[in-house]
């Protein structure tokens, strides 16, 4: 079988992959380009794990084809600190205890940036509305809407 | 292992410190069961019955083995019998033998070199099934003519004439029954019943396995107990146990659900039959119909209570499906079921029946919620009819230090009057309510566990402290526990670092379950800390050539015991880490125990809803949760697990459930048709911590994980139940069953 030959952009950095065609972007992202971060938990867009910026726009990577991905940008989880200082969404979930197991915060993570870009002063119930496409199943959602706030807050006040 | 005697001023137990695995899980650095990749590897894929219920007269695997690219088929045939029932049990729920029992049993495995070949593969093997009658419901596998899902697995203590399909009797009690209900000025009698559940980890379940032809075997996999793993799976390959090295990875959410084995056995075969390392993920809809989900239940509940609130009697009649293997989890239902009562005369049976749906596997305080959710219905249905108030009644009836509980033992210090005046001073409990809206509670239980445990503390050359445990941490525990390594050693929490070990590098302990690990992995680290500071002091007393009595170890520090023992100046463990090899060598200390003592939970929930007599649909307003932790060693992760099992309850209550069609297979295997709540449909979850020591752990600790899953059903059945005038007495109330109930 053929393969494709994309030239995109990820987290800032030109990169170049060859994928099937019906491959998704989150099999070539995890598979293929070793970004891990951005996790598989139902592969039919249901949960959010995988989420990430096309283009700045916030997707389902499962459900994104990665040939989709050429002449693009994508942004992930793996590019949301500077260096070693953590974006502000990342230091509030660890303040905030906003994570169990984790398996689901890269997605939340994302999400979260995509919202915020688009609304620095979301109310509780937007930040609720806007994340009900993220499933988690460890904190009953309390402790992450905390702080997605508390970042807002921050990220407000420059 | 005892509370400790004296009255101690934490330093760093109940603190909010950060996560020693945070940063890597918010950078996506974390890995977890699918993240490891091996040189060589290949990817497996699973074929299962698309048949509830089949014989299997032949397997044709030539043409997939003739595919490029496939390089193993596993079938039944590739591994062992097992040693005991129960094991054979998980094995035949990893890969069928003579029939496929469910919709998505796995019958046949691959390991091709990509997703695309395997799967490609899977539709190459040819099985011939002769598809037999099936049966998914509980009344319909009692019926005498249902189907008999597996022969030869009824009850041996079943009265004569019992369903074949029967594979567990059993009975918890004590008292006069009949004399309690003729004492009664009301009785009543109710039947529930609660649907199948999953556990919704958001990871689905994923492992890499290595098999080398000298038989040696590595595992890297997503598990709550990779111990178990490993003895279940060298059972299953017919492998010394020690040849095979099971390493946890991070885990993305277990509840339950990841106690047992499900693909691991299968990733193994193929691998030592490919003589190549093989990674096997599920998918989610594998992880619906093949992985297990908890019990649904059919209960009768009786209970009788006088004019001012006291119960007199009180009998349960639990029927609990599990799939197609005997299941042993009604007896936890029928144990747990009037736990949170002082009762003279109490009865609570239970059976366990077979059906064609994948094995069920533990779902947190597993058996309980079911049970519990029918007799709190009926105690707020009996407090409605009596006009009497529900917080008042359990609080008349509550189990206390002393009560002879429901299940046998008799109470030490326990935490449910305590937790249930909390909810009666809160000012949730007096809030006004407006049309449509009603307020419901419920006390929920859990026993707790200890088990076998074994940690290990290293002193580091610089005075840090490295602590081995064997505990795969689902929800914050390496933190707590270098918590209480540092409170006990004295010194700060960020010189302390917590690993969890593989099964090579410390010895056994059990499965993280039973909301085990903060007692009894903390209540080990304790000791070895003491172990550690036993020696400390040796080689303290060596240096200064007094007797080792004469040491006493204080803030981080050896010191002389007192004036007599001698005028020294106190021996940091930095100071003693330094020398350590003038001085006998490493230091380390070490803890193994099999612990009981775990103190039993009690939890109320307190709840507020209103329900759109249009639509049926339940809105959540407030919640509260009120829960004994005993002692909160990290608060934010004690909170965290109540409100995770609350909204877990709450999607138990009003959304989810397994849905069989008529022709016994699944319909909803997928989170779109399988709706867990999402952000949107909650309110804050508000909690209140209360510590009532558990005089079992020597800083008064209780497991908490489990027991917030148990109170939502009943106090949203309750709540709900207020808010419409009617009352169902089956879970999920979904908005058409609402309906129904407004209707009359």
């Amino acid at each position: 079988m053929s393969r494709i030959h994309v030239r995109t952009t990820i987290n800032g950095d030109a990169v170049e992959y060859l994928c099937e065609a019906g491959q998704s972007l989150l099999d070539v992202l995890r598979d293929d380009l070793g970004l891990t971060g951005t996790k598989e938990g139902c592969g039919t867009g249901d949960c959010g794990a995988c989420s990430v910026l096309l283009d700045g726009r916030l997707v389902c990577s499962c459900l994104v084809l990665a040939a989709e991905a050429d002449q693009r940008s994508v942004e992930t989880v793996e590019g949301l600190a500077d260096g070693d200082r953590l974006h502000p969404l990342q230091q509030k979930f660890l303040d905030h205890a906003a994570l169990q197991c984790g398996i689901c915060t890269p997605g939340f993570l994302v999400a979260a940036r995509a919202l915020l870009e688009k609304n620095p002063t979301p109310s509780e119930t937007d930040v609720r509305y806007w994340l009900a496409g993220n499933l988690c199943r460890c904190t009953g959602y309390d402790k992450i809407v905390a702080a997605v706030m508390d970042a807002a807050a921050q990220m407000r006040k420059g | 292992m005892a509370l400790d005697d004296r009255k101690r001023a934490f330093k760093v137990v109940g603190t909010r410190v950060p996560r020693p695995d945070g940063i890597d899980k918010v950078t996506g650095r974390a890995l977890y069961g699918a993240d490891m990749s091996a040189p060589g590897m290949l990817h497996g894929a699973i074929l299962r019955s698309p048949h509830a219920h089949a014989r299997i007269r032949a397997i044709d695997t030539s043409r997939a083995e003739a595919l490029p690219g496939v390089k193993a088929v596993v079938t039944s045939a590739d591994f062992c019998r097992a040693k005991h029932s129960f094991n054979q049990d998980a094995l035949d729920h990893c890969m069928a033998r003579e029939k496929a029992l469910y919709d998505g049993h796995a019958v046949a495995a691959v390991a091709a070199t990509s997703k695309s070949a395997a799967r490609a593969a899977l539709e190459l093997i040819a099985v011939e099934y002769e598809v037999l009658p099936h049966v998914t419901e509980i009344e319909d596998a009692l019926k005498p003519d249902a189907p008999v899902v597996q022969e030869d697995r009824r009850a041996r203590n079943a009265p004569e004439g019992t369903h074949p399909n029967v594979t567990h009797v059993v009975s918890f009690g004590h008292g006069d029954l009949e004399a309690g209900f003729a004492r009664a000025d009301r009785v009543i009698e109710r039947s529930f019943r609660t649907a199948a559940t999953h556990q919704g980890y958001i990871e689905p379940h994923a492992c890499l396995a290595s098999v080398t032809p000298d038989g040696r075997g590595e595992l890297w996999c997503c598990t709550q107990g990779h111990y178990y793993v490993r003895e279940l799976c060298a059972d299953f390959l017919g492998m010394d146990t020690s040849q095979l090295r099971v390493t946890a990875s991070e885990i993305g959410g277990g509840f339950g659900g990841k106690t047992t084995v499900t693909i691991e056995p299968v990733a193994l075969a193929l691998s030592r039959k490919a003589g190549r390392p093989v990674k096997l993920v599920m998918s989610r809809d594998e992880v619906f119909r093949a992985s297990g989900p908890t019990v649904s239940s059919w209960s009768d509940i009786k209970i009788g209570m006088t004019r001012d609130g006291r119960i007199t009697a009180a009998q349960a009649m639990l029927r609990y499906q599990g799939g197609a293997f005997p299941c042993g989890t009604v007896e936890l239902g029928a144990m747990s079921a009037f736990a949170a009562y002082d009762l003279e005369a109490v009865r609570a049976d239970g059976i366990n029946v077979m059906t064609n749906r994948p094995r069920q596997a533990a779902y947190r305080a597993p058996g309980a919620p079911m049970a519990i959710y029918a007799v709190e219905s009926t105690v707020d249905e009996l407090c409605q009819e009596l006009g009497l108030d529900p917080l008042e009644v359990r609080l008349k009836n509550a189990a206390r230090k002393g009560t002879k509980s429901a299940y046998g033992p008799t109470f030490d210090d326990i935490g449910l009057v305590a937790t249930l005046e909390a909810a009666k001073a809160h000012p949730h409990y007096a809030a006004p309510l407006c049309p449509n809206q009603g307020r419901g509670l419920s006390c929920g239980f859990w026993f707790n566990f200890g088990g076998n445990t074994c940690v290990t503390l290293n002193l580091d050359a610089d005075g840090t402290v490295g602590v081995t445990e064997g505990n795969p941490d689902i929800g914050g525990s390496r933190a707590s526990i270098s918590m209480m390594a540092a409170e006990e050693l004295g010194i700060p929490y960020d010189k302390v670092r917590t690993i969890v070990a593989d099964t090579a590098s410390l010895g056994f302990n059990d499965v993280t379950d039973g909301s085990r690990v903060t007692f009894a992995v903390g209540l080990a680290t304790i000791e070895a800390a003491r172990d550690m500071i036993r020696k400390m002091c040796a080689r303290v007393a060596k240096i200064w050539d007094i007797d080792e009595e004469a040491v006493i170890w204080e803030d981080g520090c050896a010191r002389p015991a007192g004036p007599n023992a001698g005028d020294f100046e106190p021996m940091s463990i930095a100071e003693i880490a330094a020398i350590a090899n003038k001085t006998g060598g490493p230091i380390a200390g070490h803890h193994e125990v099999n612990a009981d003592g775990a103190g039993v939970s009690f939890g109320v929930h307190l709840v507020d809803v209103e329900v759109d007599p249009e639509t049926g649909h339940t809105k959540i307003l407030r919640y509260t949760v009120f829960q004994d932790a005993g002692k909160a060693v990290h608060p934010d992760y004690v909170e965290g697990q109540m409100q995770g099992g609350a909204v877990q309850g709450i999607g138990w209550a009003l959304n989810e459930e397994y849905i069989y069609g008529e022709d016994g297979r699944l319909q909803n295997p997928g989170f779109l048709d399988y709706r867990i709540p999402v952000a949107s449909d909650l309110p804050k979850i508000d909690t209140v911590i209360l510590e009532i020591p558990n005089p079992g752990h020597p800083y008064g600790v209780r497991g908490v994980g489990e027991t917030s899953i148990v109170p939502p059903l009943a106090a949203l059945s309750n709540a709900v139940a207020r808010a419409i005038g009617a009352r169902l007495h089956e879970l999920p109330m979904s908005p058409p069953r609402i309906l129904q109930a407004l209707k009359g």
